[in-house]
């Protein structure tokens, strides 16, 4: 029973019935670097994750 | 968007970003839709977005891609080109393209390894580069402006790194639009003032395909490092790298900041391109590869 956050090439297993704000800070992700999305479709941070949900995380930080 | 109180659904997202772009585009009296803007276009999501938006919006808004010939084993350069070129032929518009190898005879990791500049990283021979064929191709194709991608999040970070070590000079400079000089072209950042989210979000939610790998030389970038910092900030205290550039716009404005006279005079045109510099005779960058050039003949 989980639910999985996939940041580039790392992935995050996390509880199920928390938001998505929440699985981020547990997997210590800045929510401010990041946009969710599930099934293509951008996610909002107050989102329940469901069992075996998969988000995929799209970093959005550029620049050198 | 916590920093605007704002939830948007997609179809509304999309017509917020183009009409706040306008706001900022008079606000700051960017440029108007008699003028002929270049977009400088990386291949990345703001670069992309801001041109999307400025066809949207109905300028006449040309793209500027530079070939920088950075590979990283992922095809960098070649990547981000084909989708600049892919962008500007699904949306009939033109793609100016500048390959640096063809032009100055080596590409970026070259230039840089030739001059021995950057201790070891492209990222100041890139810059160096970028800004000067910028600012040649907007002069010489006749722009009235050039538009820059940067947004937010660049802008905040680079205000932090200039704020820790007072640079005054730089932070007189900063802002979203650079009035055009004698040899310089003018130059505009219309996205300044969104988060770097929010481009991001822009960009998928209009299915604009961008590069999403990073420059390969970009890891470990002081800028990269910044950025992480001032994120930490904002998402403890929402609103706080909006905050911080707006302030400091403003305290510019009140004369916070006093340009140096003295570097003002000392400018001149660089005697091989014309391009103002306040270096002694040629200017950085002609000197980089009036450098390289030299080193070729002498086989190094």
């Amino acid at each position: 029973m989980a639910a999985k956050l996939i940041l580039r090439d790392k992935e995050y297993e996390v509880r199920p019935g928390m938001t998505l704000l929440d699985a981020l800070k547990k997997s210590n992700i800045l929510p401010e670097s990041i946009i969710a999305t599930r099934a293509g479709e951008m996610i909002l941070e107050d989102e329940i994750l469901k069992d075996n949900d998969v988000i995929k995380l799209i970093a959005v930080i550029s620049g050198g | 968007m916590r920093q605007h109180k704002l939830a948007l659904c997609k179809e509304h997202y999309l017509v917020w970003v183009p009409e706040q772009t306008e706001r900022f585009i008079k606000k700051y009296d960017m440029f108007s839709h008699d003028e002929r803007v270049l977009v400088a276009v990386s291949g990345g999501k703001d670069s992309l977005s801001l041109w999307d938006i400025l066809v949207r919006l109905g300028y006449q808004a040309d793209g500027l891609y530079i070939g920088l010939g950075i590979d990283g084993g992922i095809g960098y350069s070649s990547e981000s080109q084909r989708l600049s070129q892919e962008f500007a032929d699904a949306h009939s518009q033109t793609l100016h393209v500048v390959d640096v190898e063809k032009e100055y005879g080596q590409p970026i990791p070259v230039l840089a390894e030739r001059t021995h500049r950057g201790f070891g990283k492209p990222c100041a021979v890139c810059g160096l580069t970028k800004r000067h064929v910028m600012n040649r191709i907007a002069r010489d194709l006749g722009y009235d402006v050039l538009a820059t991608g940067h947004n937010l999040d660049d802008e905040a970070a680079v205000l932090f790194g200039n704020t820790l070590v007072w640079e005054g000079s730089y932070l007189l400079r900063q802002g979203p639009v650079l009035p055009e000089s004698p040899g310089l072209a003018r130059k505009v950042k219309p996205l300044c003032r969104f988060y770097e989210r929010e481009m991001t979000a822009y960009a998928i939610a209009r299915g604009i395909e961008y590069i999403y790998e990073e420059c390969p030389f970009a890891e470990g970038s002081t800028s990269i490092y910044y950025k992480e910092i001032l994120n930490q900030l904002e998402t403890a205290r929402p609103g706080a790298k909006l905050t911080f550039y707006l302030r400091f716009l403003e305290a510019r404005r009140n004369g916070l900041f006093r340009e140096d006279e003295k570097a003002i005079r000392n400018l001149h045109p660089c005697p091989n391109c014309e391009q103002p510099t306040s270096a002694p005779g040629l200017c950085s960058f002609c000197r980089m590869i009036e450098k390289v050039d030299q080193s070729e003949i002498l086989g190094e």
